[in-house]
């Protein structure tokens, strides 16, 4: 019952949110100095065709009716027609999703397989030479940029050791093998760089649960150091670490492109990068739609999940 | 005579980085079966010297010398393994704070259950059913649905008792029971002690109990250990202790609670400074987007006289709107129906400039009472900037003199955290006076504060009350500190007055069942006859 | 112990950065934009510590000026967002009622996006130019000190010492200017520095990605970007750029840190 009611709140909170990313969304293409479908289709572009591209973006009603428009559209999956290619935009879309999916989704998975324990075991030790190494490794690695950890890593394991290959990308589905080989350094950066805040974020959190008197209580029940850690401090550390995990999931998803730039793949973040540059708006409208129905999507997951680890949400 | 139960010899507790003493050289045994109480103010070293029983020292600290004997083992000389089994069913511990000590993700069953899967072979089934009768004995109304329920669905009193059966599950030797009702209202206090000392009763168990209270200690306990700043003042008999104490800090301590004292009789004087009719005050339910919870009615139809130079004491458990009541007389929160007159004028809702400059508010915490940017004399002195034509001279010298008043001179330059709890209370009853206000609520002014401190605190707040002549509503749920300081009493329970009388009536002829309930739990050192009471469940 | 020593570390490496971009400002080793092709691609050597780029311009100077240039935007940009941000805060936190809860409905839709979206966003209508760049991530980091600065404010509203000063007959302008606003200052300051960091890299991004500062003018972001095609020949030209976004964000991390530190005096005690 509680529960119901928590999941109905949380999914009613995702409607403002979404509602204000498609306002924004829309509000960015006809914000652009000057006629976007002149700028589009560039300063010699036959008035026919602009005069029917405009029509065929609705740019000939008023704004509020456009909207309306666009939003019955948008709700129904459909997300108009790229300018350059003329192809439908959101499977392509959907395509280049599952390449940046796996990376992000693997990368983050190993960094929190890492990092929670790393940061329990400093909080453990805290101040002593194991959580002064842990600490120096994670803000270390929460500083470097993660473009510049790909190159270097690809400097050193694709042009020096000669291990990976440098450029391209393989589907799955043509050849895992050679497909795990592109993936590997892109997965690895991003994976070393969340370590560093994911194993900050659970040490802090894990500092504040150590300190609790249910830790002392655990202990004098005679339960083992181990059994301390992984039954009382654990579940209750890890919650907010978990709340981190969402977001780094979707920032992760914001700047991929970076990453994919650097490994050069063919994903969602390339994708919006290259639409900004050949000024194919409706590309663009759908990439930042997408990954924003993303972004919300993963945080609603995460935050039902949450009462799991602490049942005091459920009942707020 | 058979050896003790518990045999500390000359213990010595530091911090390891800078080698100052926390515990210094202290011994104490406790017999099987015996209730010792271990009697100190914050810093006394009480709290660490406990922990120390079951090899719980928190981070920083080490032992540095003496010996810990526990049934006739030295617990120095154990194995890590051997150490943890004892922790539970040989010694077993209840906390201060009910709502941190349980741990909020796992359910109540699984950490009763925890200590007999740790300890005991016995089959699931077993260890369920022995939770359940615990659950019974305690007192739990529904074992069964709370065995599967959370922490954060109880109470602090409910918690202290799922507390202590996990604990007495065990059937411990020794129970260490710190401070284990001061975070919980009288009545619970007094129900789970009852209980605690029941259970105890019944398995044999000696108890450790670590307290500022001397009342408990003397309704509760045998034997008195009385610390402070890490030595051993005094230890004996719980009698000798509060009757014949031999010591001047011990001493102190027995001066330091509350007696009743003569007070002058005051006449009422006509009309009284303020008058309170009908006065109602509801909070709202949490608002949602698209509706409003209905409210909860905190005070609900109060009457109020308050006579000018008078103290008028509200007492009342937990929730019983005593709080809500003085900040609605002082309108600072708002009020959905009632009238409150204040000299013979109507204070309108949103109180007028005169009753705001005649009226002040002493709180609880006086770690949050003071702006931690300001320092000691600006925080003095700004009540002072609504009072017209006062030349900055003059402003100086009457904080200089307010802060001479409290015991604080010199002190205009210091920053609050540079000020020990009771210091920081002096300035908020300086900031609170010095503007010579003709009525000042006291929200529990000294319940945060030690006994010695508590005492002080108490007469600065009488001498100036003399000196001055305001009258005061002292909030309070500590009978004890009420029986000093009031003139009259109104005890109050879910938002109504049950009951109100002067000070004598309602401490000796006291009419309602809930005063009565009150005055019984209250525990009150009687030193015609401190013998140890030790009520059965 | 440890404490000093992060503050020591950051304190140098970002004092080191401000005073690079100072010097920037005034001078540098060589023209950042002169071109020399008789000297493209030159390893770190005495004339040009750095090395050269593809075009024989000197590095260092490149770096020094790229310097000047992100602390620039970055000082712009947490300055905008932390005074639009703490007003809007200051006005929700104090406000409360209806107005607070649309902002902050508002707020929060903003939040739940992915930042460096939401300046790409921005970006796309200002165009990729300093003040673009400016704008763009300003608004992108305005929620969370809105939200920073809201907590803080109804936190500090909840204390004893705020109803204190209303007893004594201040009013609630008097009592939010002399009590809540000096009080809510520590918690600011500790986020503008994080954020500093944060813009810094985001700008380092766009840049990298060939949406921020224009080349030729060099930022540390289109350095690494251009360095790319001659990763393996001339390897001198990725290593500085990156070192110095990464020492930067180290000094700010460390800086943050023993910032918080000092604010939560638990987390170095034991």
């Amino acid at each position: 019952m509680l529960m119901l009611g928590y999941l109905v709140r949380r999914l009613a909170m995702t409607i403002p949110t979404l509602l204000l990313v498609a306002i924004a969304v829309f509000a960015l293409v006809r914000l652009i100095p000057g006629d976007p479908v002149q700028v589009m289709l560039g300063d010699s572009a036959d008035p026919a065709q602009v005069d029917a591209l405009r029509r065929q973006m609705g740019l000939d009603q008023s704004i509020p009716v456009q909207f309306g428009y666009w939003l019955a559209k948008v709700a129904v999956g459909d997300f108009g027609h790229s300018i350059t290619n003329g192809l439908a935009v959101l499977p392509l879309i959907l395509e280049r999703f599952q390449v940046s999916a796996i990376i992000v989704l693997v990368a983050v998975t190993i960094a929190a397989c890492v990092a929670v324990p790393a940061g329990l075991i400093a909080a453990w030790r805290q101040n002593k030479a194991a959580d002064l190494a842990i600490t120096a490794g994670a803000t270390l690695l929460l500083s470097i940029p993660s473009f510049w950890l790909g190159l270097l890593l690809l400097l050193l394991f694709g042009l020096k050791l000669k291990w990976l290959p440098v450029i391209g990308y393989v589907p799955f589905s043509e050849n895992f093998g050679q497909a795990i080989t592109f993936i590997i350094l892109p997965i690895a950066t991003l994976a070393m760089i969340e370590i560093g805040a994911l194993t900050r974020m659970s040490r802090a959190s894990s500092i504040e649960v150590l300190r609790l008197e249910y830790v002392t209580h655990a202990r004098a029940k005679g339960a083992p150091e181990w059994r301390v850690l992984a039954r009382h401090v654990l579940p209750n550390a890890f919650a907010p670490t978990w709340t981190l995990i969402g977001l780094v999931l979707g920032h992760l998803l914001g700047g991929i492109a970076v990453i994919e730039t650097v490994f050069t793949l063919p994903g969602l973040g390339r994708l919006l990068v290259d639409s900004i540059f050949a000024r194919d708006y409706p590309v663009v409208q759908g990439c930042l739609l997408f990954t924003a129905v993303i972004y919300v999507v993963v945080n609603l997951v995460v935050d039902l999940c949450y009462p799991l680890f602490d049942p005091r949400v459920a009942a707020e | 005579m058979t050896t003790p139960l518990l045999t500390v010899e000359n213990l010595r507790i530091e911090a390891a980085r800078t080698g100052e003493a926390v515990v210094d050289d202290i011994s104490f045994d406790i017999a099987r079966g015996e209730f010792l109480a271990i009697v100190g103010e914050s810093g006394s070293g009480k709290t660490v010297a406990a922990r120390t029983v079951l090899g719980l020292l928190p981070p920083g600290l080490r032992q540095s010398g003496g010996r810990i004997a526990l049934d006739g083992e030295d617990l120095a000389k154990l194995s890590p393994r051997r150490l943890r089994a004892l922790r539970g069913p040989v010694v077993g511990m209840v906390f201060q704070e009910p709502m941190v000590s349980l741990n909020p993700a796992i359910s109540v069953g699984a950490q009763m259950a925890e200590g007999l899967g740790l300890h005991t072979p016995l089959p699931k089934k077993e260890i369920k059913q022995r939770c359940l009768d615990m659950l019974e004995r305690v007192q739990i109304r529904d074992p069964a649905r709370t065995f599967d329920a959370y922490p954060h669905e109880f109470s602090g009193g409910m918690r202290q008792r799922i507390m202590l059966a996990s604990v007495m599950l065990l059937r411990p030797k020794l129970l260490i029971a710190d401070e284990p009702t001061t975070a919980l209202d009288t009545l619970t206090q007094r129900e789970v002690l009852d209980l605690m000392v029941g259970l105890a009763t019944d398995h044999g168990t000696s108890v450790m109990l670590i307290t500022h209270n001397l009342g408990l200690v003397a309704r509760y306990t045998q034997r008195a250990v009385v610390m402070q700043k890490g030595k051993v003042v005094e230890a004996g008999t719980t009698e000798q202790i509060l009757t014949a104490p031999r010591e001047a800090y011990t001493r102190q301590l027995i001066d330091a609670l509350p007696r009743r004292e003569t007070n002058m009789a005051r006449r009422p004087t006509g009309e009284p400074l303020m008058s309170v009719r009908g006065l109602k005050v509801e909070f709202a339910g949490r608002p949602q987007f698209f509706r409003q919870r209905s409210g909860i009615r905190a005070v609900d139809g109060i009457d109020l006289d308050i006579d000018a130079g008078e103290t008028v004491a509200v007492v009342g458990g937990s929730g019983s709107g005593k709080t809500t009541l003085g900040r609605a007389m002082l309108r600072l929160i708002p009020s959905v129906a009632g009238q409150i007159r204040f000299r013979g004028r109507e204070v309108p809702a949103a109180a007028d400039r005169d009753f705001r400059l005649s009226s002040q508010l002493v709180f609880q915490d006086p770690y949050s009472s003071l702006d931690p940017r300001m320092r000691v004399g600006e925080i003095v002195a700004e009540p002072l900037r609504h009072v017209a034509d006062l030349a900055p001279r003059e402003r100086i010298q009457r904080v200089e003199k307010m802060l001479d008043e409290v015991g604080l001179a010199n002190f205009a330059k210091r920053w609050p955290h540079e000020l020990s709890g009771g210091q920081r209370q002096r300035i908020a009853i300086a900031r609170a006076i010095v503007r010579g206000p003709l009525f000042v609520v006291a929200d529990e002014p000294v319940s945060a504060l030690d006994m010695t401190i508590q005492a002080q605190v108490l007469k600065l707040l009488e001498r100036l009350q003399a000196q001055y002549g305001f009258a005061c509503l002292f909030i309070s749920h500590d009978l004890a500190a009420v029986e000093q300081v009031a003139d009259r009493v109104v005890v109050m329970q879910a938002g109504r007055i049950v009951e109100q009388g002067s000070r004598d009536d309602i401490f000796d002829r006291p009419q309602h069942d809930y005063t009565k309930a009150l005055l019984a739990a209250t525990p009150l050192v009687d030193f015609a006859n401190p013998r140890v009471t030790h009520v059965p469940a | 112990m440890k404490m000093r020593a992060n503050t020591a570390i950051g304190g140098l490496l970002i004092g080191v950065l401000f005073a690079t971009a100072a010097t920037a400002a005034f001078w540098t080793p060589f023209d950042p934009l002169k071109v020399n092709l008789r000297a493209r691609l030159q390893p770190p050597s005495a004339l040009y510590w750095l090395g050269t780029d593809e075009f024989g311009r000197d590095m260092l100077s490149r770096i020094m000026a790229g310097a000047a240039t992100s602390v620039l935007v970055s000082v712009l940009t947490v300055t905008f967002a932390v005074m639009i941000g703490a007003v809007i805060g200051v006005l929700t936190g104090y406000l409360r009622g209806w107005t607070d809860r649309v902002i902050m409905a508002a707020n929060d839709a903003l939040l739940a996006f992915p930042g460096i979206l939401l300046a790409l966003a921005v970006m796309i209508v200002t165009g990729a130019n300093k003040f673009g760049i400016v704008l763009a991530l300003g608004i992108a980091y305005i929620p969370s000190v809105v939200r920073v600065v809201r907590g803080t404010v109804l936190s500090i509203r909840e204390k004893e010492y705020i109803e204190a000063s209303r007893v004594i007959g201040n009013s609630e302008l008097y009592s939010m200017a002399r009590h809540v606003l000096p009080n809510s200052l520590a918690p600011v300051a500790v986020l503008a520095t994080s954020m500093f960091g944060w813009v810094l890299l985001a700008e380092s991004a766009l840049s990298f990605l060939g949406l921020g500062v224009p080349p030729p003018a060099p930022t540390w972001g289109n350095l690494l970007a251009a360095s790319r095609p001659y990763m393996e020949s001339a390897a001198w030209l990725s290593i500085a750029p990156g070192l110095c976004i990464a020492l930067t964000l180290l000094g700010i991390n460390l800086l943050g840190d023993s910032l918080r530190d000092r604010l939560d005096p638990r987390m170095v005690q034991g």
